[in-house]
């Protein structure tokens, strides 16, 4: 009878628990996880969650559309916001996979003026907002040179002769190219012309030719600061947001050349027939606030994508050093700086990637 | 009757390998050849097309067609997809589709045909009707054209990319080289270390047969990953040969991010798969057959040549066909340690079907994988004989 009794309570229980499960209100957020997702949990996830009660479920995931696609496809969404790279979103978007920012609220800024003319141009999208800034970058060991002569310039990357060492690059077209042809003496503001014709991207392989034998190739971000530290390269071509990291929380001296930087953005987007629509509005509108980007960049060397948010940036979360130097889209920074075009990518990955994979076989 | 009712008990098991093996590799299939995404969206412009000689440009009534058929897969959201299939075609004329019922008013178009080329000349021009004609075609060898970097040139004939431009061929040939080298290297490390095992005491037999189990219970990316460390120029095998003094600390030598690193840490993830058959079947040669071959006068040599290595075969022949056919299907520990020839036919698979979406490709290139792989099963089973293959 006891047993019963006890089977039968605890069965009322579990049932109980579950629908109280249910009827928590919440929002399924995807990204990329690591630093870049805990900094967007400090950063302002918790703050969301204080103010509307929301709970933020976050997954993570490595950037690829091919899930949201089969999740829209198949009519069965589970995700609700999805945080996503510049060339994803414009295909996303084109392909209807996620939401139009038609719908949503973006929060003004704190003097009054529309979200529309506080973000920096190209970084408000048709089906997305609240993304950051980052860099891809030259970094180097200061050791692996003498005093005198450290790098100072993009060229010194592909210069073999006066900065030896080997080198890691990134195994994928995007960037790279673009880098190859301004240490090869293209203007910034010509790369994309040169590089959409078949000589510029003969002239970008044949200006990384020159280093080919000593790049060690990397596919994962974490890869490059690794190598940097273990001294099995000199020089390399990494992201930002991972030099930072090895910078601060690992005290690596490694320096970043600002000089040839290419910025590219990213943002949240609302997954078409979010399952948690509202919840999901709501959650980007916070996110585009400027409070929110300066809070994800006083995490991580990221920058927001808000004028006014800049301004708010402080102190690093973490060490307390001054975070403004180490943010790529500072404008004390020297040297030349180029915007990644989404659209050329997005019209021509899939080409150059085959050239890309061609030459490196070669 | 009884019969019947017994084999009805292999009914779920049927149903299992239909569900999860027949259906998908059909439906893989079918995507590598048959594609109607352009012509279910624009039905019109597909029938208007049908009879286009591809001479001169489609009278302004196509343009009109198409306009409306364009503003219209804007609104469904199926433009993304028609624009990356023609994209496909002509890399770069993705944006000119995209941008142009965009620009379009919706209704008529009584202007449409200039209106277009004033929103990209490229509407002006034969090449995007042959193309947007060939992507209305349900039915196509194109995929299976890229997959052998063959090329359609603009008057429709066939021939191959120019060299520099070549990619899954090199591919493939690389897959099936490295395989067969991992294979073969599995071979030698692995057939004393089977053999070792099946003659062990017992105790010591079981350590072995642990230790060779161990690295199954580590997660691939870390046993990857030690093999950089370990490898690496300044990793812990250079600085013990440095240390020792065989090389010169300048002259330190490459052996990942190359070919080398490849095979060495193949090789030794794959290893147990070789192994474990081997040391299976060796099991069960009875210890005597190869003393009698030395009491009827055989010296070790001849001993293990003639009676136990066949003996041993159908292990080796279930070994090679296991860590071959894995090998063929790996791209991780290749894309980690390989450097700029790391790359082997699945890691552009794997693209096809994440990155880029083009699964049409990624099915070609899978199909005429798994049909060279067959052809090579086939050659195998005539020389070795898959019935004499045995797991244990």
């Amino acid at each position: 009878m006891k047993f019963k009794t006890l089977v039968l309570a605890s069965a009322v229980m579990f049932v109980v628990s579950q629908t109280s499960v249910h009827a928590e209100e919440y929002v399924t957020v995807v990204s990329f996880g690591g630093s870049y997702a805990k900094a967007c949990v400090e950063g302002y996830h918790k703050a969301f969650e204080a103010e509307t009660g929301i709970t933020v479920r976050l997954e993570d995931y490595n950037g690829e559309l091919s899930q949201i696609r089969a999740q829209v496809e198949a009519g069965a969404v589970s995700w609700d916001v999805v945080d996503m790279e510049g060339p994803q979103l414009t295909i996303a978007c084109d392909e209807g996979l996620v939401e139009t920012i038609d719908e949503w609220n973006l929060p003004p800024s704190p003097d009054g003026r529309p979200a529309e003319e506080d973000y920096y141009e190209g970084s408000i999208r048709d089906c997305a907002a609240g993304g950051v800034f980052y860099a891809t970058i030259v970094a180097y060991h200061p050791d692996a040179f003498p005093a005198k002569r450290q790098p100072t310039k993009l060229e010194d990357f592909f210069d073999l002769e006066n900065f030896p060492g080997r080198r890691a690059v990134h195994r994928a077209p995007q960037a790279v190219l673009e880098m190859a042809l301004m240490a090869d003496g293209i203007a910034p503001e010509d790369v994309y012309e040169v590089l959409a014709t078949d000589d510029g991207l003969n002239q970008a392989f044949s200006s990384l030719d020159r280093i080919k034998d000593q790049v060690v190739w990397w596919e994962a971000g974490a890869q490059p600061p690794q190598m940097l530290a273990d001294r099995e390269v000199s020089m390399a071509i990494a992201w930002n947001g991972r030099i930072f990291n090895a910078q601060m929380l690992e005290d690596q001296p490694f320096e970043i050349l600002w000089d040839g930087r290419m910025i590219d953005s990213g943002g949240l987007v609302v997954v078409e027939d979010a399952p948690n629509l509202e919840n999901a509005r709501k959650f980007v509108e916070f996110a585009a606030r400027p409070e929110s980007q300066a809070g994800v960049s006083s995490y991580i060397a990221y920058s927001p994508t808000r004028k006014s948010a800049f301004d708010m940036v402080q102190d690093h979360a973490i060490t307390g050093k001054p975070m403004k130097p180490h943010l790529p889209t500072n404008p004390d920074h020297k040297g030349r700086s180029l915007t990644i075009d989404t659209e050329f990518w997005v019209d021509r990955r899939d080409e150059i990637t085959e050239r890309f994979t061609a030459w490196l076989s070669r | 009757m009884q019969r019947l009712r017994a084999s009805s008990l292999a009914l779920p098991l049927i149903a299992f390998l239909l569900v999860t093996f027949v259906v998908p590799i059909a439906s893989l299939i079918r995507l590598s050849y048959y594609d109607s995404t352009v012509a279910d969206a624009l039905p019109l412009t597909t029938e208007a097309l049908r009879n286009w000689d591809g001479q001169q440009l489609p009278p302004s009534q196509t343009y009109e067609t198409l306009a409306n058929e364009l503003i219209a897969a804007r609104e469904a959201r199926t433009l993304g997809k028609i624009a990356s299939r023609i994209n496909r075609v002509i890399s770069g004329t993705r944006s000119t589709i995209t941008k142009t019922p965009r620009r379009m008013q919706r209704q008529s178009n009584p202007n449409a045909r200039q209106a277009m080329i004033d929103i990209d000349s490229a509407w002006g021009e034969v090449a995007i009707w042959t193309a947007l004609q060939r992507v209305t075609q349900t039915h196509s060898i194109r995929n299976f054209l890229q997959a052998l970097d063959f090329t359609t040139t603009e008057d429709g004939s066939i021939g191959r990319l120019p060299e520099n431009e070549r990619v899954y061929v090199t591919l493939y040939l690389r897959t099936l080289g490295v395989s067969a080298a991992v294979t073969l290297l599995c071979f030698v490390i692995g057939y004393p270390m089977a053999y070792a095992m099946a003659h062990a005491s017992k105790g010591m037999g079981r350590v072995l047969l642990v230790l060779v189990l161990i690295p199954f219970w580590t997660s691939l990316l870390v046993r990857t990953t030690s093999w950089i460390v370990i490898l690496q120029q300044q990793g812990v095998l250079n600085d013990l040969l440095v240390f020792v003094g065989i090389v010169d600390d300048s002259d330190r030598l490459t052996m990942v991010h190359n070919l080398t690193g490849t095979l060495i840490a193949m090789t030794q993830v794959l290893l147990p798969f070789m192994i474990l058959p081997l040391y299976a079947v060796m099991n069960t040669i009875p210890d005597n057959l190869s003393r009698a071959a030395h009491s009827l006068g055989a010296n070790p040599l001849q001993a293990f040549v003639r009676v136990y290595f066949p003996q041993s075969m159908p292990g080796v022949a279930a070994g090679a066909l296991l860590v071959f056919i894995l090998s063929i299907g790996y791209y991780i520990t290749p894309a980690l340690v390989g450097g700029s020839k790391g790359q082997l036919i699945s890691n552009l698979i794997a693209y096809h079907l994440q990155t880029s979406l083009n699964w049409g490709l990624a099915a070609a290139l899978s199909v005429i994988l798994l049909v060279g792989v067959f052809v090579l099963y086939v050659i195998y089973d005539k020389l070795v004989g898959v019935d004499r293959l045995k797991l244990g």
